[in-house]
């Protein structure tokens, strides 16, 4: 075994994994971004399953003994069966699981399917969109007779979970995508051991504190007397956006990425999800901008409020699979 | 990390099935509702026994993530009163209720919460009558919808079985 039963630095090469479920793919991208510590990385650790980058097939992982890797990195939500089965099967290869990337943490972009029914979902998919040409309505069956047998795909799960719903995870690396200097660190600390490979849902590659602390942004300590968004005006340089009415998320949002959106004159996004001490980014958000609105009366307020497109979406974006209601009814 | 584990006892009330009752949770702030709400108590006012009240110091105070809490936890409806606007005992603690309450209402409604299973209202210490109406109203309003069960929903979706502590041989 490459590690001793303290779970100190590995004497032998680290062997790591990294899967690719309900995401985009730019987690995968994310670690190739570290650049030339990737030649760092491959002194210290060999890849034993990487479907995005290398071919392995799933029988060679179910054919490693268990706890035969060392640092499983796990991208993307769980939104079918598949992805639950794998997970599965990684935790128990795998000595230290990590959530990485938003949406494994915290469901990210695609969880915002959460507010649709599954049955919104396939028609968009394979009836309404106008590019869709299906006549004879065909939908995916998780089980399709042939000749051959019974054909199988995995089945479409009713909502987008997090990999934490279905397995125990030892460690989430949150962002869309995590910024590659922080997973480096990251990385690092878990390969030399000064963190123990196994502990419960710790977030690392991260800061506790809101990204308005690493926010350069000047504020002039003003409420906002209107919403407005990026596509229809240029916000003033140097000035907070969200003071400018701008919907911002920095300040439900968790730090790490150095405030690079704001920085160029974009609103924060969320995507490192909630922040030190909040659990629910998007209340945590409905809260601050409520407090900030120039509203003397219930009539004002409720004005400024209609001004807002989509609440919902713009301060759940990456983080629905993770709030208290996870989902729609 | 991040999420506390669920450790309150459970409720002995049926989420669901025939013997459901609805299950309301109250916010009032202390200076204003409760007043009001106590009053509808001493003057001997019949309501409905199936809001849960806690006191909190403000309305101001309501983060709107108590309201999805209890929802998540197995509410059926949630009710939040405070001072009327320019009766705030800490001036304009309320303010911010106003202006928080009907965004976290477009959120509900995105989550498929009916609208009617959340109140939010002013109710001065005077106003026992009205609080004693209020609730009478809600719970009637709550009863025609039937249960949420939003626990039991989400455990049907699957949610929740690695933040379950025997995965982790507990």
């Amino acid at each position: 075994m490459s590690t001793n039963p303290n779970n100190a630095a590995p004497v032998a090469k680290l062997k790591i994994a990294k899967y690719w479920a309900a995401s985009c793919g730019g987690c995968d991208i994310s670690l190739l971004e570290i650049g030339p510590n990737l030649l760092e990385l491959i002194k210290i650790a060999d890849v034993v399953f990487w479907p995005c980058a290398a071919d392995f097939k799933y029988e060679d992982v179910r054919n490693y003994p268990d706890g035969y890797i060392d640092l499983c990195f796990y991208n993307g939500g769980i939104r079918n069966s598949e992805q639950e089965e794998v997970a599965r099967l990684l935790r128990r290869k795998s000595k230290s699981l990590i959530a990485y990337g938003q949406c494994a943490v915290d469901g990210g972009i695609p969880a915002l399917a959460n507010l649709k029914t599954v049955k919104g979902i396939f028609n968009a998919s394979y009836h309404d969109n106008p590019s869709i040409d299906n006549p004879a309505g065909v939908e995916p069956q998780p089980v399709t007779p042939s000749e051959y047998g019974d054909l199988e795909i995995p089945r479409f799960y009713p909502q987008v979970l997090r990999l934490k719903d279905v397995v125990p995870v030892d460690y989430e690396i949150p962002g869309c995508p995590p910024q590659s200097d922080r997973v480096w660190e990251a990385i690092l600390a878990l390969a030399g051991g000064q963190v123990p490979l196994q502990n419960r849902n710790v977030k690392v590659a991260c800061y506790d504190k809101a990204v308005c602390d690493e926010c350069k942004l000047e504020k002039r300590n003003v409420r906002i007397k209107e919403f407005k968004r990026v596509h229809t005006s240029i916000p003033e340089p140097g000035w907070c956006l969200l003071e400018q009415g701008y919907l911002c998320v920095g300040p439900a949002t968790r730090s790490g990425c150095g405030a690079l959106c704001p920085a160029a004159g974009m609103p924060c996004e969320g995507c490192y999800g909630p922040a030190g001490d909040v659990v629910d980014q998007g209340t945590a958000m409905v809260s601050a901008i409520a407090s900030m609105l120039d509203a003397r009366t219930e009539e004002q307020a409720q004005e400024l409020i209609d001004q807002i497109a989509d609440p919902t979406g713009t301060f759940y974006r990456f983080t629905l699979a993770s709030s208290h209601l996870k989902a729609r009814k | 990390m991040s999420e506390p584990a669920n450790t309150a006892p459970a409720d002995p009330r049926p989420a669901a099935g025939p013997n459901w009752q609805p299950r309301i949770i109250g916010f009032l702030c202390y200076w204003c509702s409760y007043t009001g709400a106590d009053m509808a108590g001493t003057a001997r006012m019949k309501y409905p026994p199936n809001v849960d009240i806690i006191r909190v110091m403000c309305s101001g105070r309501i983060d709107p993530e108590l309201v999805t809490t209890a929802f998540a936890r197995g509410a059926d409806g949630v009710l939040v009163c405070g001072c009327h606007i320019g009766d705030c005992h800490y001036i304009t603690g309320n303010h911010k209720t106003m202006a928080r309450m009907p965004l976290l209402k477009r959120i509900l409604l995105d989550m498929g919460i009916e609208p009617e299973r959340f109140r939010h209202e002013w109710v001065s210490a005077a106003e026992g009558e009205k609080f004693s109406k209020l609730v009478a109203e809600l719970t009637e309003q709550v009863r025609r919808l039937g249960p949420l069960d939003w626990p039991g929903l989400m455990r049907a979706r699957g949610v929740g079985h690695g933040m379950d502590l025997k995965a982790w041989g507990e």
